[in-house]
């Protein structure tokens, strides 16, 4: 495999450990229909999609992504699927102005998703970022506990969204200043900045949020947190951290969100988390978990540039007989080394080795 | 391992002003002050390094991660939304982002309203917000010369005095955000140098005695 690109290698390594874990194989269609996306366009990282006229005049899309086709082509069933895929999707990337191919891996759960369900995709999530590198960190949250203290008040969904954007920038002072302009309650105001300030280590951070004076409604989301936590930790996983800044958009994600950071990139190169809430959207009534792993970022990170371009460079002039040429080259080749054979006196490629014939 | 800050600082009063004030919360690089036409500054000994940087630029190092850190004004980052954390807001740099136009101005609903901007993507939202059909003119600079010469009916920019706006005939109109200062990390550099940066968040707070 050495060989391939950073890209590749690990996709091929996700896709093994995905399977290897009970999470078939999926393939999804190259276009889509171009509704399917206008319809969940904040679903998508970035709402440009490249879209085309099929030969039926219907106007289709190249797939910016992979989770709204799985949903789409899944019925509501008492069985539950598990898939892992490797695809690639057509995007912006965020603050791009151009799109990108991307390669993107990941796995969904459709169905039923328990704790057992949810600490087995968490610690998947966290494997994967492992297996990118070793400094590697995954934030998780709950959005059940976010929604949970929002509902004390009477928000409308811009304001939920304002405030959700400043948890998730961890912009204390923005925060405060917004819930003072609209008057939310001191217990709301301390319960909000705490998702703010109060982050880390989840082994250590998830008693002080046990602790918090929390409405009873978000019992059920500390109880996931605490599931998961278990779970990672019987696993063995570590680098996972508590921090609400991962937090996202209410009308798609509910429950267990989470993000994943290797050093070295600067920005996420994993995300994903339950979304009951897009299913609900979509007419589904079964429950979902997933997270993709988008490697596109990977290549400046991993692929260290080889010394040499090939073993052994040939090189040869008009006089040269060509059985001569093909002998050396093959005896090369036979001994398992990477050969290019080229005119004498041509830009020469990097080699470890040259034979002049 | 002691591992660098990159701190990505605005050119100008502005970055002179946050210098100064990371200087006096132990974050000093005495080269910075040097008359030269560098552009880094380090100081290995405390671990950090200064980029000068176009201050329009800033967001856009510390969100590709060139930079762990830097001060970007609020403008910026309500116009080019990176995906940054916002740590403090430095409260300095202070200024309004505003609808200008002729003092004497009235908005006829029934046409579509001209707005000439360096900031398109926030007058597009504060105008969306009002439901109001705008056409947007985006300009680079000089901005108050649009409504003088017709090219725009109003304005949306930054007003710091208003002078410029008084001396041309033209008055604010609307507040759309105050503007400051702003301290911002880069989100994957906040995991992996998270204490060196949070302690550094400390200290300006502390200096500043925000």
């Amino acid at each position: 495999m050495h060989n391939l690109r950073a890209d590749e290698r690990i996709s091929i390594e996700l896709r093994e450990m995905y399977q290897h874990c009970g999470y078939l194989p999926y393939k999804v269609n190259q276009f889509e229909e171009y509704d399917l996306y206008m319809r969940n366009k904040r679903f998508l990282t970035s709402e440009n999609v490249l879209a085309f006229s099929d030969m039926d005049g219907k106007l289709m899309a190249l797939k910016p992504d992979v989770t709204l086709s799985i949903v789409k082509n899944t019925k509501d069933s008492a069985d539950t699927t598990k898939v892992s895929y490797a695809e690639r999707v057509y995007r912006v990337p965020r603050g791009g102005k151009c799109f990108k191919e991307i390669m993107q891996t990941g796995l969904e759960v459709i169905g039923r998703v328990d704790a057992y369900t949810m600490g087995e995709v968490l610690t998947l999530a966290a494997r994967s970022l492992a297996a990118i590198s070793d400094r590697c960190a995954l934030d998780v949250a709950d959005l059940g506990i976010v929604s949970g203290i929002l509902a004390e008040e009477n928000l409308s969904d811009d304001l939920s969204a304002q405030i959700l954007e400043r948890i998730s920038d961890k912009n204390l002072h923005g925060l405060k200043a917004l819930c003072e302009k609209w008057n939310l309650s001191d217990r709301t105001v301390r319960r909000l900045c705490s998702l703010v300030t109060v982050y880390g280590p989840f082994e250590a951070t998830l008693p002080i949020y046990e602790q918090m004076d929390l409405p009873p409604v978000c019992d059920q989301a500390l109880c996931d947190l605490r599931a998961v936590l278990e779970m990672t930790r019987a696993c063995g996983v570590k680098n996972i951290n508590l921090d609400f800044s991962v937090v996202n958009d209410m009308n798609y994600y509910n429950g267990l969100i989470f993000s994943g950071f290797v050093d070295g990139v600067p920005e996420s190169v994993l995300s994903g988390g339950r979304y009951d809430s897009l299913m609900r959207r979509m007419g589904r009534s079964s429950q979902a978990m997933g997270f993709a792993v988008y490697l596109d970022q990977l290549d400046r990170l991993l692929d260290r540039r080889p010394e040499t371009d090939v073993d052994v460079l040939i090189t040869y002039t008009d006089g040269t007989p060509m059985e001569a040429i093909l002998a050396a080259a093959q005896k090369a080749r036979a001994g398992g080394e990477s050969v290019r054979v080229q005119r004498a006196g041509e830009t020469a490629v990097r080699s470890r080795r040259t034979l002049a014939l | 391992m002691n591992e660098m800050i990159n701190v990505a600082l605005p050119k100008g009063r502005l970055g002179d002003k946050a210098y100064e004030i990371l200087e006096r919360s132990g974050y000093p690089c005495p080269a910075m002050k040097e008359d030269n036409r560098k552009l880094t500054f380090e100081n290995p000994e405390i671990g950090v390094r200064y980029f000068l940087v176009k201050p329009s630029d800033v967001a856009v190092y510390v969100e590709r991660g060139a930079a762990d850190i830097g001060i970007a004004g609020k403008d910026i980052l309500l116009e080019y939304r990176p995906d940054v954390y916002e740590l403090l807001d430095l409260k300095m740099g202070r200024c309004r982002m505003c609808v200008a136009g002729p003092k004497d101005f009235r908005d006829d609903p029934a046409q579509t309203l001209r707005v000439a901007t360096k900031f398109p993507n926030i007058a597009r939202a504060y105008y969306s917000g009002l439901s109001r059909e705008i056409e947007l003119i985006h300009l680079n600079g000089s901005i108050e010369l649009a409504p003088l010469v017709g090219l725009s009916d109003v304005i949306v920019d930054i007003v710091e005095t208003g002078k410029t706006l008084y001396e041309n005939g033209l008055a604010p109109l609307a507040e759309i955000v105050d503007i400051s200062a702003r301290l911002i990390a880069n989100k994957a550099s906040f995991k992996f140098k998270g204490d060196a940066l949070r302690a550094l968040c400390r200290q300006m707070e502390r200096t500043m005695n925000l």
